[in-house]
């Protein structure tokens, strides 16, 4: 089976390219790319038109939630991964935080084993640092990675214990393992419910302090510096977290982070209305950590944009602010989000790309986020100039808590192509 | 002229002219609790419930004698005897009162926000008596009257608020009314316990009670609430009641004329002084007594009354 992506124009930052060419698929790998690949005579061969379109090495999402096993009402491996594809993320790592937790090989194997069977998109299990994600004893790290997982994170509970941490990182780093941390100091922000400012302050509502996460982002760097490995910060959301990372990128420390489109699109002013579907971890901050945000996505000290899809139904929303879960789902508006920081001028397609597929897969370690000679035909084809308004109703995840339902954005991902086959279609691309 | 909402949520987006509007029909309500017979028809046929997920005795005492002496039918609904304890939400709570088809929901919870939800579901006029530390509307009403009532003005009145403001939705709202209607308003209290930027609701921050109270026309004290203090939040009551507490010997530097006000229950011998509460300087009781002008004047409102 061959297909030819005629005409798009073709971003690919792992290998330097951005330029209109065609793609020639075969057998689900990428066979070559060049200009005009001519027409074969096989009658397998299908063509597909994306002139006017961008195409780039498949979105690779590494911080989401699929809620299976034990939440399967707010979101299964194969919802989760139809949300993907619909929002142009051919690969997805899905957190540990699931009931049973992800911290033995059973559930790893049980999340690969479902996703075999019912997912549209890659999924990369990440699995728990420590059991119970209890941030006490440490997971079987190499079973684990035999398993299957990508990458350690007690993702939703910070590791408190620093001497924890310290095991945590040297023995992932000596697998060739990255950690991915949920960076929050719990005695400042355990009884808060949005970010500590002016608006908290108005609203009556206890505040999360800006300071309760750049604290954990300071010890993981001083824990990664001193033991020379590597860490990976989870959902940055605060200027002092950004210059943190800056300052030890700068001093040769091995971290890098990532954040998500809700941390560069509204702040704290969004809280006012008491809406549940502001309400998520790390806490929506305020102008001057946005600004921070973007300069530190602008500048390189931020890796990765990556969506904490966190599906949660209306049991856990429609309720009071205080009684309310935190996340919002991301997969479907990550993406259009982001290219905001491209019109804006804020980041190149180039460096959006790279932010959300190259370095992510990077990160993790897969051999994802390029389209070189003879990689999975993983591709993300983008229309930047598409108006659309969101409608979280119509959304392939089951959950829809989702802050930016009704919002007009701007560029949208029209064609998501897994492993050679077309797993996504806006409506009026051609199949 | 009227109210241009249908509840009263709190005083942050209240305008100026309203609560001028809300003073002055309470104002004229008080003596009908003075009469003899103390009852006027305006609500007749009207049903108020009022929806308390947290204690209180003075707030919905006062809404039930308000609705009453207007001739309105009250229900009471406590956190203990409703649903919640099987579990029910509050949404389906009030969708299930709403289809009794009441006039209007007051309610009280420990959620900040709570009040805002029911409004935006429910065609009923909700009137919120204390959203977790977010506002307390009525409360702040009932203090501005009695203010202007003890002072004939609110405007150019010093006002110096002592207490734990950060978990106080009185403060809050009095902040918002007495900001609004052009008090220098002087907010003091424990550092930890006065929020982040509050100078940019218009107040004056001090932490100490001397500055606080210098030349004040009104203190207002608020309650030490006991019971929502997170651990480790201050050293003890010992050291709260010697830095923190009005008593005889700082209620000197505060303008000879000063009122003396507090939203209840007192804790008596912790923020405020036994003799100092029942001083002459306290108008404490008269706000209890306003409580019930201002709540009639609310429900007469926003049960489409004019003045």
């Amino acid at each position: 089976m061959k297909v030819v992506l005629k005409g798009g124009r073709i971003v690919d930052p792992s290998q330097g390219m951005d330029a209109v060419s065609d793609i020639l698929i075969e057998d689900g790998k990428v066979s070559r790319i060049g200009k005009n690949i001519p027409p074969s005579k096989a009658e397998s061969e299908k063509i597909i038109d994306l002139r006017g379109m961008v195409v780039a090495p498949g979105l690779v999402d590494m911080h989401v939630h699929l809620r299976e096993p034990g939440f399967e009402y707010k979101e299964t491996i194969r919802t989760g991964s139809e949300a993907a594809v619909a929002g142009g993320f051919t690969s997805i790592a899905c957190m540990a935080n699931t009931n049973p937790v992800n911290d033995n090989r059973s559930v790893t194997e049980f999340i690969l084993k479902q996703a075999r069977l019912g997912a549209v998109a890659h999924v990369f299990p990440v699995a728990a640092l420590s059991r119970g994600q209890a941030g006490e004893t440490l997971t079987e790290f190499g079973d684990l990675k035999s398993a299957g997982a990508v990458a350690f994170s007690d993702d939703g509970n910070p590791v408190v214990d620093s001497g924890t941490m310290r095991h945590a990182l040297e023995y992932a780093c000596s697998l060739d393992m990255p950690v991915l941390s949920h960076c929050e100091d719990r005695g400042l922000s355990s009884s808060g419910l949005m970010h500590e400012g002016f608006v908290s302050t108005e609203l009556g509502l206890p505040g999360i302090p800006a300071v309760a996460e750049d604290i954990m982002v300071l010890r993981d760097i001083a824990l990664a510096r001193f033991t020379g490995t590597r860490v990976h910060i989870a959902h940055v959301s605060t200027a002092g977290a950004v210059q943190a990372v800056r300052d030890a990128k700068a001093a040769g420390v091995q971290v890098t982070a990532e954040t998500a489109p809700h941390y560069f699109t509204l702040t704290d002013e969004a809280l006012r209305g008491f809406s549940t579907n502001c309400k998520m971890y790390p806490p929506l901050r305020g102008a001057e950590d946005v600004e921070a945000i973007k300069e530190g996505l602008r500048d390189g000290t931020i890796d990765a944009i990556a969506s904490d899809h966190a599906p949660h139904s209306s049991v856990e929303k429609d309720v009071e602010f205080a009684y309310a879960a935190n996340g919002i789902i991301g997969l479907e508006t990550s993406l259009s989000l982001s290219l905001k920081l491209v019109l804006d001028g804020i980041l190149t397609l180039p460096q959006l790309i790279e932010k959300m597929s190259t370095n992510p897969a990077r990160i993790l370690r897969i051999s994802k986020g390029s389209l070189g000679p003879g990689c999975d035909a993983d591709i993300t084809v983008i229309d930047i100039d598409k108006a659309w308004t969101v409608d979280a109703g119509t959304f392939c995840s089951k959950s829809r808590n989702c802050p930016f339902d009704g919002w007009d954005l701007i560029g949208k991902a029209v064609m998501t192509i897994v492993g050679g086959e077309v797993r996504y279609t806006d409506t009026g691309m051609p199949v | 002229m009227k109210l241009s909402s249908k509840d009263m949520l709190g005083i942050q987006d209240l305008p100026r002219e309203e609560i001028d509007l809300i003073l002055d029909t309470a104002a004229s309500f008080r003596e009908i609790s003075e009469r003899t017979i103390k009852k006027v028809p305006a609500l007749r046929g009207k049903t108020v419930i009022t929806l308390f997920f947290e204690a209180s005795t003075r707030t919905r005492t006062s809404f039930e004698i308000a609705a009453k002496r207007l001739s309105a039918d009250t229900i009471n609904i406590s956190a203990s005897t409703s649903s919640v304890v099987k579990g029910e939400t509050l949404i389906d709570t009030a969708r299930n009162l709403e289809s009794m088809n009441p006039d209007i929901i007051v309610i009280r919870h420990s959620a900040a926000g709570a009040a805002q939800i029911l409004a935006g579901l429910l065609k009923q006029s909700i009137i919120n008596a204390g959203d977790g530390a977010h506002e307390h509307p009525t409360q702040a009403l009932l203090d501005m009257l009695t203010i202007r009532e003890k002072k004939g003005r609110i405007e150019g009145l010093t006002v110096a608020i002592v207490g734990d403001i950060a978990h106080s939705r009185v403060a809050r709202s009095n902040i918002y009314g007495l900001v609004k209607m052009g008090a220098n308003v002087v907010i003091c209290g424990p550092a930890m316990m006065i929020p982040r930027d509050i100078e940019r609701m218009g107040v004056t921050v001090c932490y100490s009670m001397g500055d606080a109270i210098r030349n004040a026309d009104v203190v207002m004290m608020l309650r030490m609430q006991l019971e929502r203090q997170e651990k480790n939040l201050f050293p003890s009551l010992r050291e709260y009641a010697q830095q923190f507490s009005l008593n005889r010997d700082n209620i000197r530097l505060a303008k000879e004329d000063v009122i003396v006000m507090h939203p209840g229950p007192v804790n008596r011998g912790v923020e405020i002084a036994p003799d100092i509460a029942d001083g002459p300087s306290s108008v404490i009781l008269e706000q209890v007594a306003n409580g019930v002008a201002v709540r009639m004047a609310l429900l007469y409102l926003l049960s489409g009354g004019t003045q």
